[in-house]
């Protein structure tokens, strides 16, 4: 982690779920600022260029998504959308607009925590060397050579399984839509791909986990996507 | 063809052609009654208007004595060269068969005093040209005489006229051509007066009676017409079934002198009778068949003609809309063609007023529906935030007491841990309300998708993982189990809300075992534990909306989360039951339909890398 205070903009309309978060990050080290509308956190990410974005969907005075695309043609900064339950569109309409992650409302501090670190270090790994060679579990991915073991034996994995693979891998820890993942492994994405997608999902997750029914890297978020992760300890989210 | 020599059948020869229409209707055909006194002419122009190209006819007879007459085949052809005109044998022997039984007639009779009065007149006429003798001329005797045919004629029609004209001939010659009192005629010229006087005579009366005919036909005509119109207009006026059923009884009663009764048909398409007022002996057996058939049944039918009661069905453009049940006062008109197809019409027209007023209170109903609905929608939209913000808040700040510095002391920082666990419980009990209100209104739509059934038990078991940390959780899925098409979300709240149950109802250390099995054209997915199993007899009850298996126990809940769980699984066309498990606790299964998967055909796998397997 950085040694600095980290900025981290809030925008909400709610004050009091504002203040929780603002108490539970600042209690974590952050600096956090606040904008209880879209137009006055055009404002604040201009005077402020804050490390992280917390936005609330369901804002009064616009649409969260298009803010999200608006501030992807100039900016990379992470973004983490909060969002009522079953509104899996909105999600998915966030998360393809270039937000980061998501947290279903209501959540508690340790979600909160857990995600906000989650994006942070993927944040870190990007900015430090490409490793060649993963571990998770049982498995090692080497890249640069282009093979899987798993418990010390090469895994036989087709072309399309192992470009899965990797490029679940370079987005470790982020949800990635059906979307994304057919157009970031398949070049196209059609609703009529997405059973295929999960073929190659299921097989995926028989070859590399333990147990396929019950997934500690490849996981499912249900209606979104999935999601790759390589610590399932502390990424893993409690919920209610 | 309805001419005037229609009308100077025989009964019995009338009857026969009325069979004739009849049967061919019975073998499908279209029959039409035409008027018009020109049979040729009338064919020609009905197959015009109605682009016809054949004209079957039955073979001319030769005409002995008047070679000079074409048959009608001949001046059809004349008339309308592009039609093909078919000629057929007649039937003779059986024509002659069935006359030679044909009953004397109502009519003969009154045609009979229609002869008498005939001769009366003549004998008046007679009378008063022999007063007017001395001062006129014979030719304007002669005058009178023809008067009094023509007359005859208008009033009584042809037979009489034709008796008149040669009654007045003779009584002219008889009674005033010299020599007087006497059938000898001195003078030859006046053989041509008589000739001349019975040919005017004849031909006069012959129009004269056939265009009261025709007035008679177009009179009717008017009056079927006249009541149709009015019918439909009064029908159209109608908002309420009693109306509709009013009007019909009247106009058919009006029409066809017969009683009528109305039967409506339910949703279920049963009939109802109408209990005490009907005058009708409806029979509850041929007007269900009647309807169930969309076919005419009872008198003057095929079907069960011995009834004494005619059964239409009243065929609307969507359904058949019930049956009207007809008891004329005698089976004879319901032959006649244009009887029936009048009181078709009657049916038609009463069949879309029924109709009509059916979708009135359809709209009516979906007006307030929609009015419901999108009230209630409102209201949940609104309560699914108003409630979940404040809650998000609460869980989120009574999470943030058990940070801050200084630390709580052990009985705060249990406060608090009992607020946010209210709270989320407060959450789940929301949602599940809500859940069911959405599920209930239809508001909501399913995302059906091809996928795997291992994907959302394992996002559900990763939801029910802090649950569900001391249960022994024991899954069996078979990897080859087939793509199901569910909506992902939903399916995962059933599981979910299974597994919650399991967890509060089972103490910690009980085995939880999910399963599936491929069962027919369905997937059981089983959900069973080691737990104490749901109270005796309560199997089906707790799928019902606040009912839980232990009434004022200790465990939290209000007894939604399996009535959500049914909602989302019928809503899938599946099922969902509850028995005894094996293991010695509950068990939950809910079937889903397999349906038909989309091929996943490893070859049309999208993009340009293929996979080569």
């Amino acid at each position: 982690m950085t040694t600095h205070k980290p900025a981290l903009l809030l925008i909400k309309d709610e004050r009091q779920i504002r203040r929780f978060v603002r108490s539970v990050l600042e209690s974590e080290g952050w600096q956090v600022f606040e904008a209880e509308s879209l137009r006055r956190a055009r404002v604040e990410i201009g005077t402020r260029n804050p490390a992280l974005l917390i936005l609330d969907l369901g804002l009064p005075d616009g649409d969260g998504v298009r803010f999200i695309r608006e501030l992807r043609d100039w900016s990379a900064m992470p973004v983490l959308v909060l969002s009522a339950r079953a509104r899996e569109q909105d999600k998915i309409s966030a998360l393809d607009a270039g937000a980061d992650d998501y947290l279903v409302k209501p959540f508690g501090t340790g979600e909160l925590l857990a995600r906000v670190r989650a994006i942070l270090r993927r944040l870190d790994k990007a900015r430090a060397q490409e490793e060649s060679k993963l571990e998770f579990g049982a498995v090692c991915v080497d890249l640069s050579l282009r093979r899987v073991l798993r418990e010390g034996e090469l895994l036989r994995l087709t072309p399309l399984e192992y470009r899965l693979l990797t490029f679940l891998i370079a987005h470790a820890g982020k949800v990635l839509t059906h979307q994304q993942l057919l157009t970031g492994v398949w070049g196209q994405a059609r609703a009529e791909n997405y059973p295929s997608l999960r073929v190659f999902m299921t097989r995926l997750r028989q070859k590399l986990e333990r147990e396929p029914s019950r997934p500690q890297y490849l996981l499912t978020e249900i209606g979104v996507g999935y999601r790759f992760v390589t610590d399932p300890v502390d990424d893993a989210v409690p919920q209610a | 063809m309805e001419t005037p020599r229609l009308q100077r059948l025989p009964s019995s020869a009338r009857e026969k052609i009325l069979k004739t229409l009849k049967l061919a209707q019975d073998m499908g055909a279209e029959t039409a009654t035409l008027p018009g006194s020109d049979v040729a002419e009338t064919v020609v122009e009905y197959a015009r208007n109605h682009n016809l190209s054949k004209v079957m006819l039955g073979r001319d007879k030769t005409r002995a004595f008047a070679p000079w007459r074409s048959g009608y085949a001949d001046r059809i052809a004349q008339r309308a060269p592009e039609l093909d005109i078919t000629q057929i044998v007649r039937d003779e022997g059986a024509g002659a068969r069935s006359s030679a039984n044909g009953e004397p007639a109502r009519l003969e009779r009154i045609a009979w005093t229609g002869y008498l009065v005939s001769a009366g007149v003549c004998v008046l006429t007679t009378f008063a040209a022999s007063a007017l003798q001395p001062l006129f001329e014979l030719a304007n005797i002669v005058m009178m005489f023809l008067l009094a045919v023509v007359l005859i004629a208008v009033r009584l029609g042809r037979g009489p006229a034709v008796l008149a004209a040669f009654l007045n001939v003779a009584a002219f010659d008889f009674f005033f051509v010299p020599p007087r009192f006497s059938f000898t005629v001195n003078d030859f010229q006046y053989l041509l007066t008589f000739a001349v006087m019975l040919a005017v005579a004849l031909i006069t009366g012959q129009l004269a009676a056939g265009l009261k005919y025709q007035a008679r036909v177009a009179m009717n005509r008017e009056l079927r017409a006249r009541a149709l119109y009015e019918m439909s207009r009064e029908l159209s006026a109608a908002l309420l079934l009693d109306q509709i059923a009013e009007i019909a009884a009247r106009f058919v009663e009006g029409s066809f002198r017969a009683k009528v009764a109305l039967l409506l048909a339910d949703e279920h398409d049963r009939l109802n009778f109408p209990v005490a007022r009907s005058q009708v002996p409806v029979d509850a057996g041929i007007a269900q068949w009647a309807f169930d058939h969309a076919e005419a049944a009872g008198a003057g039918t095929g079907t069960l003609p011995g009834s004494p009661v005619l059964y239409v069905p009243l065929k609307a453009p969507m359904r058949t809309r019930g049956v009207l049940a007809v008891q004329p006062s005698g089976t004879r008109w319901l032959l006649i063609p244009e009887q029936r197809r009048q009181l078709d019409t009657f049916a038609t027209l009463i069949a879309i007023a029924i109709e009509r007023v059916h979708y009135v209170d359809i709209a009516q109903l979906t007006t307030v529906q929609i009015e419901s609905e999108r009230l209630r929608n409102s209201l949940l939209s609104a309560l699914s935030h108003d409630l979940r913000t404040p809650l998000t808040a609460l869980v989120g700040l009574a999470e943030y007491l058990t940070l801050v510095k200084p630390e709580l002391s052990g009985e705060q920082r249990e406060v608090a841990t009992a607020i946010r666990d209210e709270a989320r419980r407060m959450t789940a009990l929301v949602n599940n309300l809500l859940d069911m209100g959405r599920l209930q209104s239809g508001e909501v739509k399913l995302n059906r998708q091809w996928q795997p059934l291992e994907e959302v038990v394992g996002a559900a078991l990763a939801q029910a993982k802090p649950l569900l940390g001391g249960h022994e959780v024991q899954v069996q899925l078979d990897p080859a189990l087939p793509f199901l098409e569910f909506d992902a979300v939903l399916l995962e709240r059933v599981l979910f809300n299974i597994l919650e149950n399991a967890h509060k109802y089972t103490p910690p250390g009980s085995v939880i075992r999910l399963s599936a099995q491929l069962r027919e054209t369905f997937i059981d997915v089983v959900i069973e534990d080691s737990g104490p199993g749901l109270p005796e007899g309560m199997e089906e009850e707790i799928f019902k909306k606040f009912t839980r298996g232990r009434k004022e126990s200790a465990t939290p809940g209000v007894g939604l989360g399996l009535a959500v769980c049914r909602a989302i699984v019928e809503a899938h066309r599946g099922s969902i039951r509850a028995e005894k498990s094996a293991l010695g606790g509950a068990r939950f299964v809910f079937s889903l339909p397999l349906g038909n998967p989309p091929a996943l055909d490893e070859n049309t796998v999208p993009g340009s890398l293929r996979d080569n397997r």
